[in-house]
């Protein structure tokens, strides 16, 4: 079914969520791929504080293109989200609550979606020019030296995705193979 | 006779395929996703085909890259035999294109200079570079950006002949199968078969560039790219691998020689946004 929802999002509201829902977010949410993850771990690791306050947030795995003049943002579509895994379920025990990317997860990053009342959601890949569409600020509010790696407070309005894994577990892409 | 080009000529060329390829898909992937669109019955899989064709006007007509992921620059040249080359380094040029290119096109970024140090180059050098020297004094320049969310997912199997055609069609199906959602589907498949471990790489990686619904001219091979279409849409993973009939839009084989032991096959696996752009100078 059709869904909209705010973000950050509200724990309870996530916890209604099921598999194959479309949701269309508006609010605040923020960027970060591999060597934003890195720097986090690291950054945990010594004892820091983070970037980004975790708890209810919504992460996108994403690095955008660079926003042509006038623009806040140029094409800004998922990368794959597998590449996070490793470092997805500490920061899922931290609070952090949904996750924007495209593909499969690893059981761990189930487990700590399931563990924590989260969910997993995949924009629709190599759509990055219309995506953009629906992202009306953007911001670096972290690691500026990463580029396109950096972290990015986004404003979204009505930012389109499917709930791929949901709070109970349960995983859309194992159900189209499945069938 | 020995015609003289300035490399300049390559550079101001791959300048503007970079930039082109990144905006508008080639008339044949164009034309492909149309006909996946028509012919899909899933709605979810049709909605998402739709979306992904308003995603290729929307590019086109705001000046957005179609994928954020802008890819790697892959650059082959077929040099005539009787071109003389003036006024610098080929490869120099040819980084040259890639780097005004990304720059002045609002391209992503996306090569790191050291594999294991992994710090961004920041114009999006080096440039991958196939070369290839035939007769004549022309020279062909294909530019085919790749994104990695489906090279990550690509591979090599070095077969045994005794696995013959049935082992090489398992390998291919099954790439595929384990690419799922990954590689963002509906994917284009680029097969090498036959070759070395390099050669074959290379093979499926320029299958990628084959207009999409043309067939090999080896009649076996021809057969083999249509059964394995049809096999790859069995799976049913579908459009962003949420289901569906459209998993891949074409399998382009290309063939080589091999050795009396081996029998390799690279599937070099490629998401909708399959860019290959080719002019002639």
């Amino acid at each position: 079914m059709d869904r909209y929802m705010k973000a950050p999002l509200d724990k309870e509201e996530v916890k209604t969520l099921e598999a194959g829902d479309y949701v269309y977010i508006t609010g605040t949410i923020y960027t970060a791929r591999d060597a934003a993850h890195l720097r986090m771990s690291e950054a945990l690791d010594r004892g820091e504080k983070l970037p980004v306050e975790l708890d209810g947030n919504v992460i996108y795995y994403m690095g955008p293109t660079p926003a042509r003049e006038g623009r806040p943002i140029g094409s800004a579509g998922p990368t794959t989200a597998s590449r996070m895994d490793k470092y997805a379920p500490r920061l899922l025990d931290l609070g952090l609550t949904g996750m924007i990317g495209k593909g499969r997860r690893k059981q761990e990053v189930t487990d700590a979606i399931v563990r924590n009342g989260a969910v997993f959601f995949a924009a629709v890949g190599g759509a990055g020019a219309l995506l953009s569409k629906c992202i009306k600020k953007a911001e670096v509010i972290a690691y500026d030296d990463l580029g396109t790696e950096a972290i990015r407070k986004l404003e979204v309005e009505n930012f389109p995705v499917i709930v791929v894994i949901d709070s109970k577990g349960r995983n859309l892409y194992d159900e189209v193979c499945k069938n | 006779m020995v015609r003289s080009v300035n490399v300049e000529l390559l550079t101001q060329n791959i300048k503007e395929m970079c930039i082109q390829a990144n905006h508008y898909l080639a008339p044949d992937m164009d034309k492909a996703m149309k006909d996946a669109h028509e012919k899909e019955t899933k709605p979810l899989a049709k909605q998402i085909l739709g979306q992904l064709l308003e995603n290729l006007e929307i590019a086109g007509e705001d000046m957005i890259p179609i994928c954020q992921d802008t890819g790697m620059a892959v650059v082959f040249l077929k040099i005539g035999q009787d071109v003389h080359f003036e006024g610098g380094s080929v490869e120099d040029a040819v980084n040259e294109g890639v780097r005004q290119g990304y720059q002045e096109g609002y391209l992503r970024k996306s090569v790191v200079g050291d594999p294991l140090l992994r710090v961004n180059t920041k114009d999006n050098t080096p440039a991958i570079i196939h070369y290839e020297l035939v007769p004549g004094d022309r020279v062909e320049i294909l530019v085919a950006p790749k994104g990695f969310g489906s090279e990550n997912m690509s591979k090599i199997h070095m077969l045994k002949p005794a696995d013959g055609v049935e082992g090489v069609k398992e390998a291919i199906v099954n790439t595929v199968r384990e690419a799922g959602p990954n590689a963002c589907p509906p994917v284009v498949v680029g097969v090498g078969i036959g070759g070395t471990f390099e050669k074959a790489a290379i093979l499926a990686k320029k299958a990628l560039t084959r207009e999409i619904g043309t067939h090999s001219e080896l009649p076996h091979i021809k057969e083999l790219e249509e059964e394995l279409l049809a096999k790859i849409n069995e799976i049913g993973l579908g459009p962003a691998g949420l289901g569906g009939d459209t998993t891949a839009l074409a399998v382009n084989i290309n063939t080589y020689a091999t050795h009396i032991a081996g029998l390799p096959v690279a599937v070099n696996i490629c998401c909708h946004v399959n860019r290959h752009i080719a002019r002639t100078i």
